[in-house]
């Protein structure tokens, strides 16, 4: 392990992949901090530069726009309550009464030590248990696989947002059936072409990304009529007051990080769950844990409620990193994201992964860590300049977005009709958003559509056509089994439990 | 049943969802693949089936907490005409080039959304898509395809 992470340094500390770790949160943290625009349209917008570069730097960009995009969120939350992803709602909840009461700096600064403190344990933990569990899931066969694929989907679609599991599994077919278009890997039997050679090659992930997250989120603030910059309008963005956090406050933090982190952890493992539920776990937890003085700030400036989200949904998003890293298997919508855009560099995560380009591997996870410190030594002290992009009109804003993603897949394939289709899909999905049906489960779907097909044709032949390896095998029907709960507690509480 | 906007979704994925069961079981496999346990329709037609059995499960389960968007507080004249604009945009971005197609788009949608200042509607779109060229073209070697920069001779 100590070789792997000597490896990683030295790939993630070269010049040129320190400059795009910089970049990345800097990029990230614009990005994350307006409102409605989160970690995965940050990332969409960065894929088609990141093709230009090594798998390695590209993913490194990438990983810092991630966390440079939590970071934005939390900075919205705190300064304007407006969290720019749902994993910062929780943030919110005590971070802008901070911000009302004039020490919006001291909760910047408690956000930002509590995603580094909570980072930087989840770091340890990933490094620790990635490794570990890429070498267990040697052993996995394609059953397996294709339970675990369909697990992640059910998992995602039954967390995505209550009570719309429906919806979400629609989605996660649409998903599918995108991904089905295309010439057949096996084959080459073009299936869903309609005879234009436009779609032989399938739909480009990188369109179906920006279309169902960028320019449809673009979209939807328009017909909504949402302007972010609104509420930064009423606010002072330059005088946010002292970032000094004072001794008092820092043994509240240092009580709350540690089991924050580790709650965030392993629910950023669980397929599904995810940075949103994390942190409003740690903040449920925390308001337990806590004595009833501290019990009755909670939602009026909490010290420890401020710092519980922000070390869990921190810890979460590494947390999420591990099934991606070690099965292949990403378990939620931004590591899908991130999945596709590494097969896109021709590389496929999953146990091996570790074994056959050591250097990605351990450089992603290294730069993951030296991303948290460029945010606390770059970020923080530039936050009063950097809040000042919250105030940029939205008639300035959407256009931007709107270009950024045209000229993304013009620069992918120099092809009309993929623009069409990405406007057409967008156009879909806003329709789809107003009416709440999730999009993470899609691209999700979409990244897994190929992989799971692949491991259905490997099981259904080797099974002769017999459905019998969903349960012939003990990992396949414990994986199963978790699929089934997961399906009956949706059903049960969608429809019967408000029946009682 | 009360029929709403999540309803009619629902109805038009299950008829998405029978033409695409349809026409996958229109897919021309070989001859020797067709009694084989997997095939190239085998995965889509299940795809078919997944689709129908969820929208038509939405479609007839009653709404726990229905969805009510009111038209009324939509901006759809501002969205439809920033969708148009995209779609001049992408008709002309090969045939007029880059540089002008961009530079016109962002005119134009800055100018829909209802940014008046012209100052900054000039100096965020022909300057700003110059750099932002110089930057593709000129320092990351990325490839712009212009034939109007290219034959006034500005760009190689």
């Amino acid at each position: 392990m100590i070789e792997g992470i000597l490896i990683g340094l030295k790939t993630a500390l070269s010049f040129q992949n320190l400059m795009m770790v910089m970049i990345g949160c800097f990029a990230g943290t614009i990005i994350g901090m307006l409102p409605g625009l989160g970690p995965m349209t940050a990332i969409a917008l960065m894929i088609p530069i990141t093709y230009g570069f090594e798998p390695a730097t590209g993913l490194i960009l990438m990983a810092g726009v991630y966390y440079g995009a939590v970071f934005g969120g939390s900075t919205s939350s705190i300064l304007i309550n407006a969290p720019g992803v749902p994993g910062t709602v929780a943030t919110s909840f005590d971070g802008y009464p901070m911000a009302q009461q004039g020490k919006a700096g001291k909760a910047l600064a408690i956000a930002a030590y509590s995603s580094f403190a909570g980072g930087t344990i989840s770091a340890i933990f990933l490094l620790i248990a990635a490794p570990s569990l890429s070498k267990v899931s040697l052993s996995f066969r394609s059953p397996d696989y294709f339970g675990l694929m369909i697990l992640g989907l059910t998992a995602v679609a039954a967390f995505s947002s209550k009570g719309n599991f429906l919806k979400a599994m629609m989605m996660c077919v649409l998903g599918l059936m995108l991904a089905s278009v295309g010439q057949d890997t096996l084959s080459d039997i073009p299936r869903f072409t309609f005879n234009t050679m436009n779609l032989s090659d399938g739909i480009s992930f990188v369109l179906v990304v920006m279309a169902t997250f960028a320019m449809s989120e673009a979209l939807t603030i328009i017909i909504k009529g949402n302007d972010p910059s609104k509420a930064a309008k009423q606010i002072s963005l330059t005088d946010l007051g002292s970032i000094k956090v004072s001794k008092e406050e820092t043994k509240q933090m240092a009580v709350t990080i540690p089991r924050s982190s580790i709650l965030g952890f392993i629910v950023g493992v669980l397929p599904g769950a995810g940075a949103t539920i994390a942190s409003f776990l740690a903040y449920g937890m925390e308001r337990n844990f806590v004595n009833n003085e501290e019990k009755e700030k909670f939602g009026k400036g909490s010290v420890q409620g401020l710092s519980a989200p922000e070390t869990a949904n921190n810890a979460a998003c590494s947390g999420s990193f591990v099934p991606l890293l070690t099965l292949g298997i990403p378990g939620s919508g931004t590591t899908a994201v991130m999945l596709g855009a590494l097969l896109g560099f021709g590389i496929q995560p999953g146990p091996r992964l570790y074994e056959t380009n050591p250097d990605i591997f351990w450089s992603v996870i290294m730069s993951m860590y030296i991303g948290m410190v460029v945010l606390l030594i770059l970020n923080l002290p530039l936050i009063p300049y950097i809040a000042r992009i919250l105030a940029v009109p939205r008639t300035f804003l959407i256009p931007m977005i709107l270009f950024f993603s045209v000229t993304g897949i013009y620069l992918m394939s120099f092809n009309n009709f993929d623009i069409f289709l990405m406007i057409g899909i967008a156009v879909v999905a806003t329709i789809l958003r107003l009416y709440d049906f999730p999009m993470p489960p899609l691209i999700l779907a979409f990244v897994l559509g190929g992989l799971m097909e692949e491991n259905l044709r490997r099981s259904l032949l080797i099974s002769d056509g017999s459905w019998t390896f969903l349960w012939n095998r003990p990992l396949t029907l414990c994986i199963m089994i978790a699929i089934l709960t997961i399906v009956g507690w949706q059903i049960y509480n969608s429809f019967f439990k408000k029946k009682l | 049943m009360k029929i709403n906007s999540v309803k009619i979704i629902s109805l038009l994925f299950f008829v998405l969802s029978a033409f695409y069961l349809y026409t996958a079981h229109q897919i021309q496999v070989f001859a020797f693949d067709e009694g084989a346990p997997f095939n190239a329709k085998t995965f889509p037609i299940y795809l078919g089936y997944a689709g129908m059995f969820f929208s038509g499960l939405k479609i007839v389960l009653p709404d726990k907490k229905p969805i009510e968007v009111d038209p009324t507080y939509l901006e759809f004249r501002k969205t439809i005409l920033l969708v148009l604009t995209m779609i001049v945009y992408g008709a002309t971005i090969l045939k007029v080039g880059f540089f002008l197609s961009t530079s016109l788009f962002l005119v134009l949608s800055y100018y829909f959304l209802g940014e008046r200042r012209w100052k900054y509607i000039i100096i965020f779109s022909f300057p700003f898509v110059a750099v932002f060229m110089y930057l593709l073209h000129g320092v990351l070697a990325v490839y712009l395809r212009d034939p109007l920069l290219k034959y006034l001779g500005i760009m190689g």
